[in-house]
C-alpha cells in the first residue's frame, strides 16, 4: 500500500505506523460518564469495505493522517491531516 | 460409518466403493432450538457438544460458504496450552486436554502430533519470563521445561545459535503442543455433529436477527427465515457485521495475519519452534512442507491477503534463525481475519439480547481453541451459565476494567497485540 501524504507526496505504507479507527479523534468529553468512554475505547464499528482510520507518518514528515482506505482491497483514496479534520481540537 | 483399520483395509481391496459423503446436505428447517452462525472449527465444535454433552441435537449451523472454509482453513495449525494468565490458562489447558482425546472421541483421524512446542529465548529478561511462565503452565497442572542453550541445540541443532543481535539463550518446551489437521478437525466435527442429528446448512448466508422484546427469535438467510429459541454468533473475523445486525457493538478489530508454505521437503523440522523476537515461528506439515508465519500487516484488513512488507519481514525472520530455509522456496502464502479483541484474549459470553450468545475475539489463536471453545459455548448454551474453564472469558471485561488478561502487558487498547 501507497498512502498519499499531504506533505510528502505518495509513500510506502512502511514508512506510517497504524494507529486505529479516526473515531478516535472524537474524545468524549472527561465527565461523559462510563458507557461513553467504554464504547470510545473499545467498541468499533469495524467496517469491511470503506474506512476512515488514523496513520502516524513516524518515517517521514511526523503528520498524523485521516486516510481514506477500503479494507476488503486495500485501496486508499486518500489522507488529509488529522489537524485539518479535527479543526484545531484534541 | 464407523472408521477402523480393518474398514481401510476392505475398502482398499474392493475399489473404495462403500465409502459414503460424512454428512448430510439438508434443506433448513423453519424451526430450531439453536441456530449456531458460522460453521468453521468453532462452530462446528460448538453443534457437536451440544449434541453429545446436552442431548440437544435440534440445532442447525448455518454457513455462508462451505464449512472449513474460513479461518479453520487459514490457520497454521498449532495446538498448545503455554499460556501465563488466569482465564486463558485454565482455557487453554482444557482445550488442549479436549485435544489429546479428540481422535477417539470422534472415531476420525485428525492427525493430532504432540511434537512438541519450543519458544526460544535471546537475553536473560526473556529467560526469566520463560522461567515464570513455564511455573505458571505447571502450576495449572500442564507440561513446561526450561532447556538451556545446549538442550536447544540437541533438540534444533539447525538453528543460527550464535547470531550476534539474537543468540539463542535457550527455550521453553511445551512437549504436549503440536499440530494437527486442520481441514480434518472441521470434517471430523461435522460428522459428529451430523450423526447426531444437527444440520449443517452450506451456502447460507445470515442476512438480519430476529429480536423481539429483547429475546432473539431466528435469524433471516439467504434461504429463508429461520426460527430458533438461542441463536450462537461464531463468526470470527465477520464478528462485527453479524453483531450488527443484533444492534451490537463489539470491542473486536479485524486484522489481517499472513503465513507461508514451502514445497514439500523430507522431514527436516521435528517440532514447532518459535522465534518471538522476530515474530517468526515455524513447523513442517506431514505433507512436508515448511509452514510458517509472523505478526500481524497492523491494520484493519477483511482481504484475507496481506502486502508484502510483512511477508519481507517474515522472510527476513526465517533468514536469520535458521539460514538453511533459504533453500527452500516458498509454494504459496495466505491471510487469515483475525478477530482482535482491546487485550488479545477471546470472549464466550452471553449478550444483552436473551438468548443470544458470543463467540469471537480469538485473535491469532483461534485453531488451539477449537474443541475449548465448542466445548464451553454448548456449556454456556445448553446450560446458561459458563464452563468453569471459560468464566474468566467475559465480554464485559473491558467497559468493567475487570479480569483483563493481556498477556502481552501491552495495555488494553486495540493495536497493541
Amino acid at each position: 500500500m501507497r498512502i498519499p501524504c499531504p506533505i510528502c507526496g505518495n509513500r510506502d505504507s512502511r514508512e506510517f505506523d497504524y494507529m486505529g479507527h479516526a473515531l478516535t479523534l472524537d474524545r468524549p468529553a472527561p465527565d461523559a460518564g462510563l458507557g461513553a468512554w467504554d464504547d470510545y475505547l473499545h467498541n468499533r464499528e469495524n467496517p469491511a469495505g470503506p474506512t476512515r482510520d488514523l496513520w502516524f507518518h513516524g518515517l517521514g514528515c511526523g503528520a498524523w493522517l485521516v486516510v481514506s482506505r477500503d479494507t476488503v482491497t486495500h485501496e486508499v483514496f486518500g489522507a488529509e491531516l488529522a489537524r485539518d479534520v479535527t479543526g484545531g481540537r484534541a | 460409518m464407523r472408521f477402523s483399520g480393518l474398514r481401510v483395509l476392505k475398502e482398499g481391496l474392493t475399489g473404495n466403493r462403500g465409502w459414503r459423503p460424512h454428512w448430510r446436505d439438508p434443506a433448513p428447517k423453519s424451526d430450531y432450538d439453536i441456530v449456531i452462525i458460522g460453521g468453521g472449527g468453532h462452530g462446528l465444535s460448538t453443534a457437536y457438544y451440544l449434541a453429545k454433552e446436552h442431548g440437544l441435537a435440534n440445532v442447525a449451523v448455518l454457513e455462508k460458504g462451505y464449512i472449513g472454509g474460513g479461518n479453520v482453513g487459514r490457520n497454521t495449525t498449532i495446538v498448545r496450552a503455554n499460556y501465563n494468565l488466569p482465564g486463558n490458562s485454565e482455557f487453554y489447558s482444557h482445550s488442549l486436554k479436549l485435544w489429546e482425546g479428540l481422535e477417539q472421541d470422534l472415531n476420525y483421524n485428525v492427525m493430532m502430533s504432540q511434537r512438541g512446542v519450543l519458544n526460544l529465548c535471546h537475553s536473560d529478561g526473556q529467560r526469566d519470563a520463560f522461567a515464570r511462565r513455564a511455573n505458571a503452565m505447571i502450576n495449572q497442572g500442564d507440561d513446561a521445561e526450561l532447556l538451556d542453550r545446549e538442550g536447544v541445540r540437541r533438540l534444533v541443532p539447525y538453528l543460527d545459535f550464535d547470531n550476534v543481535r539474537f543468540p539463542i539463550y535457550g527455550g521453553l518446551l511445551h512437549r504436549r503442543g503440536g499440530t494437527a489437521r486442520h481441514d480434518a478437525v472441521a470434517w471430523g466435527y461435522a460428522r459428529g455433529a451430523d450423526s447426531r442429528g444437527v444440520d449443517i446448512i452450506q451456502n447460507c448466508e445470515v442476512t438480519g436477527i430476529d429480536i423481539e422484546n429483547g429475546q432473539v427469535r431466528g435469524v433471516q438467510t439467504s434461504r429463508g427465515a429461520i426460527r430458533a429459541k438461542k441463536v450462537a454468533l461464531v463468526v470470527a473475523g465477520r464478528s462485527s457485521q453479524v453483531a450488527a445486525m443484533a444492534g451490537m457493538r463489539l470491542p473486536i478489530e479485524s486484522h489481517i495475519l499472513q503465513a507461508f508454505v514451502t514445497e514439500g521437503l523430507k522431514p527436516v523440522i521435528d517440532n514447532v519452534v518459535t522465534f518471538g523476537m522476530g515474530h517468526f515461528y515455524i513447523s513442517q506439515s506431514d505433507k512436508g512442507g515448511l509452514v510458517f508465519g509472523g505478526d500481524l500487516d497492523f491494520y484493519a484488513s477483511y482481504a484475507a491477503r496481506g502486502n508484502l512488507p510483512m511477508a519481507e519481514h517474515v522472510m527476513e525472520a526465517a533468514m536469520t534463525l535458521m539460514p538453511m530455509i533459504g533453500k527452500a522456496r516458498v509454494l504459496r502464502s495466505w491471510g487469515g481475519i483475525m478477530d482482535m479483541s482491546p487485550d488479545g484474549s477471546p470472549i464466550i459470553d452471553r449478550t444483552d439480547v436473551a438468548g443470544l450468545y458470543l463467540n469471537c475475539g480469538w485473535c491469532y489463536g483461534g485453531f488451539k481453541a477449537v474443541p475449548g471453545a465448542g466445548h464451553c459455548l454448548a456449556h454456556l448454551i445448553a446450560q446458561d451459565r459458563p464452563h468453569p474453564a471459560a468464566e474468566k472469558l467475559r465480554l464485559d471485561r473491558f467497559r468493567t476494567g475487570h479480569g483483563l488478561m493481556d498477556e502481552e502487558g501491552t495495555g488494553a487498547q486495540h493495536n497493541l497485540h
